[in-house]
């Protein structure tokens, strides 16, 4: 509790796993292995809660107003807290620090994030367990939570671009972790190079910061923006536009989604630690991080909450007809990240960020506990083998149990309060926001029904793989289900209320609304309503009939096949950009570069030295006197050179004195 | 000192002969067809050169002249046993001597 918090410990404790495991690893022993690789963010954590020990915190802004941090006896850090590490850039107007800032929002990010990685980090240690690349596994795994963390501190743009584009190459290297599977590594592929798209938005977002504020620090950002009122649309937008392009790529919004399903190939608990709980939401974050700017631009929000509010009901569709569980999951993700957009286009940052906490919790439960279904059935992923599996995996049972009520959104679980305070922001928010409110309450029944479905697929009925012996998970996988299925039922209890005061100083406290608690509770009702429709339908269909949903698929086969082929829209995508990509390397870069540049430029050179060479040849006839000639010649020629006193001659001819010329 | 008259020989009439002995050997290598004649006509050109040697190593009282002398003349010795043996080889293989017609490496 003395002095201040050291946040470079925070990145640089993983770091120091991932270089210690990633270059050692193989020789080492596995037990020391696994203490390094859980040590890592275990001490991170540690140093998260010790600086959040040392941070004095005013839950509610307006009623203490200005007063000072109270004396504790020990050192208060008021936040925003800034640790500069060193200068990073320094050439002429431009300045950027390497800096860390420790605020709210950061604060809650790193207990998420070092919370449940480590949890997911245990998780990992049975379910990786016989896997030959062990050590390359966590080297990578504490690798992600270094520049996830380094995202999170991060005090300006650039700081957090370095973050960004590090996460986006551990979760390049944990899709492809099994890498002699072609579908992973392409899957890999895929991921960074839509990844890219959306960088590119970022970094254009970041050098029009440059040119207009000359700066890429937040809180000189903030500043200067609330100085000149006169900052509104225009360039703000176009700003905001391009960071929200970067954030629909990181956090797999419409249209840059696609490479979110396919990265399920990796390990699960990567699913559920990356691709669910922490890295996804690094553009929920990212909006929320740099919020003044959407702030002054009502456009640039009003994109965020379409976004958001069409890729919730967008995955949600898909999710209802998928037949992989982890697919059910990704799409699930991918729902459930268009909620937190929808949050932030309403300017409800908090509500968001309170989303993107809870839905770590239960999403990473669900994940973990799909893992642990798929490690009990041998490998096997496709609900419609499953069934029956409660018997046999009890605690996998309850948990998933507790992560579908969540996520479903049942009181008084984690889902319920932060989709409620998410509706009910939209609802708020004008005409307009009704029918982002309508949306976001189809996407709950949509949410609702196909993970009551996932559900009884795989635990109730009989089972439909008898040959299959499911066991349950060893203790380092079920403890993490269990701690991650208690923070899902705890989790939300803090209150939107609570959390907002909170947040507030680091997102900015919404202007107070016409608060109607008659009407929050109508709309908490309708919510859990469609919840419990959802649970009902999912009953009818797969608990009572189990032959209803064939029925309907055939009845429908048109809009069954759309779903179930997702929209068509990697095929949509493969010949609208991709094919006229290849083809345009072909013809320009194939054809007219290569063959005809290159190729060109080959041919010159080796036409320039087969013809010196045919004349050169002649030289070469083979003729002893000849050569006896040349040699001769050439001797006369140094002779005359060596012998002749060239000064005295070229003077006597042209009167030219070389040399003397004072004589 | 180095006039007609003395009772020497003068230098530059050793050099002379010498510089004739090379220029021959010169003239008959480039312009004979006959590989021995051409052979020969390196002897003279060696000669040639012998001679200003041991002219110059007369003039300078140095003895390193005469030595390098004895070096060319082993030299030439050798090179006629392996020129000779060449030459032979070649007549037996192409039956001419005409140095135009052995022009097997010409491209």
């Amino acid at each position: 509790m003395n002095g201040y918090p050291h946040l470079w410990l925070i990145p640089l404790l993983p770091f120091a796993g991932f270089l210690i495991n990633g270059i050692l690893g193989r020789r080492l022993p596995k037990w020391f292995v696994t203490t390094v690789a859980l040590l890592a963010p275990l001490a991170a954590f540690g140093v998260v809660l010790s600086a959040a020990s040392t941070v004095y915190f005013p839950f509610n802004v307006t009623k203490c107003g200005p007063c000072g941090p109270p004396n504790y006896g020990w050192t208060v850090v008021v936040l925003p807290y800034v640790e500069n590490l060193a200068t990073w850039i320094n050439a002429a107007a431009l300045h950027i620090d390497f800096s860390f800032v420790l605020d709210q929002l950061s604060l809650v990010m790193l207990l998420v994030v070092t919370g449940v990685g480590f949890l997911i980090h245990i998780y990992s240690v049975g379910y990786m367990h016989d896997d030959e690349g062990y050590a390359r596994y966590f080297s990578y795994l504490n690798l992600f939570l270094f520049f996830m963390t380094v995202l999170v501190l991060a005090g300006n743009a650039l700081v957090m671009f370095v973050g960004w584009e590090g996460v986006g190459l551990a979760s390049y290297l944990l899709i492809g972790f099994w890498y002699q599977k072609k579908s992973a590594a392409d899957a890999g592929k895929k991921a960074f190079i839509v990844n890219r798209i959306g960088d590119f938005g970022f970094l254009i977002g970041m050098f029009l910061l440059l040119a207009n504020f000359g700066t890429l620090t937040f809180s000189e950002i903030a500043t200067k923006l609330g100085q000149d009122p006169g900052w509104t649309g225009g360039v703000v937008t176009v700003i905001a536009l391009c960071l929200l392009l970067g954030a629909t790529g990181k956090s797999a919004q419409l249209p840059l989604y696609i490479w979110l399903p396919d990265a399920m190939e990796g390990p699960t608990p990567v699913s559920a630690l990356i691709h669910a709980a922490t890295m996804v939401t690094a553009g929920v974050y990212m909006v929320a991080r740099t919020h003044v700017l959407f702030d002054h631009s009502p456009f640039a929000l009003g994109v965020v909450a379409i976004v958001g509010a069409a890729t919730a009901l967008f995955a949600a569709t898909i999710g209802l007809v998928q037949n992989d569980i982890k697919r059910v999951l990704a799409y699930s993700t991918i729902s459930q990240l268009g909620y937190m957009f929808l949050a932030c286009g309403v300017a409800a940052y908090s509500a968001g960020i309170f989303h993107l906490v809870t839905h770590a919790f239960f999403k990473a439960l669900l994940f973990l506990a799909a893992g642990s279904v798929i490690h009990g059935m041998g490998g096997e992923q496709d609900l419609r083998k499953m069934g029956g599996l409660w018997k046999k995996l009890p605690i996998t049972f309850a948990v998933t149990t507790v992560g579908v009520l969540a996520i479903a959104g049942f009181f008084p679980f984690a889902g319920f309060f932060s989709k409620d305070a998410i509706l009910y922001a939209a609802f708020l928010q004008g005409p307009n926001g009704k029918i982002l409110w309508f949306v976001g309450v189809v996407t709950a029944l949509l949410t609702s029904f196909y993970m009551f479905r996932l559900w009884y697929l795989t635990f109730l009925g009989k089972s439909r793989s008898p040959e299959i012996h499911p066991h349950e998970s060893p203790w380092s996988m079920r403890g993490p289900l269990v701690i991650l299925a208690l923070l899902s039922i705890c989790g939300g209890w803090i209150g939107i209320e609570r959390f907002n005061g909170f947040l507030a100083p680091a997102v900015g406290a919404k202007a107070a609304e016409a608060g109607n608690p008659h009407l929050e509770l109508v709309l908490s009702g309708v919510a859990v309503g469609v919840a419990l429709l959802g649970w009902l339908v999912a009953h009818l269909l797969y608990r009572e009939k189990s032959t209803l949903p064939a029925n309907m698929a055939a009845a429908l086969p048109g809009g069954y096949k759309l779903l179930a082929n997702k929209y068509y829209v990697d095929e949509i995508y493969g010949a609208m950009v991709v094919k006229p990509l290849f083809a345009l390397s072909k013809i320009l870069l194939g054809w007219v570069v290569d063959v005809g540049v290159l190729g060109g430029i080959a041919w010159l050179l080796g036409g320039i030295a087969m013809l010196s060479g045919a004349v050169l040849q002649r030289w070469q006839s083979g003729n002893l006197r000849s050569y006896a000639a040349w040699l001769a010649a050439g001797a006369a020629a140094l002779l005359l050179f060596l012998l002749v006193p060239w000064p005295t001659v070229l003077a006597s001819f042209f009167g030219i004195h070389f040399g003397m010329a004072g004589h | 000192m180095n006039s007609l008259f003395s009772q020497e020989v003068p230098l530059s009439w050793y050099l002379l002969l010498s510089a004739a002995l090379f220029s021959l050997g010169v003239v008959g290598f480039l312009i004979k067809r006959n590989l021995i004649t051409v052979f020969m006509s390196i002897e003279l050109m060696l000669n040639g050169v012998n001679l200003s040697f041991v002219t110059f190593a007369h003039q300078w009282h140095a003895v390193k002249g005469q030595i390098f002398v004895f070096f060319v003349m082993m030299v030439a010795a050798a090179e006629a046993a392996v020129g000779l043996a060449i030459i032979i080889a070649i007549f037996r293989a192409r039956a001419t001597l005409a140095v135009d017609r052995i022009d097997l490496m010409k491209l």
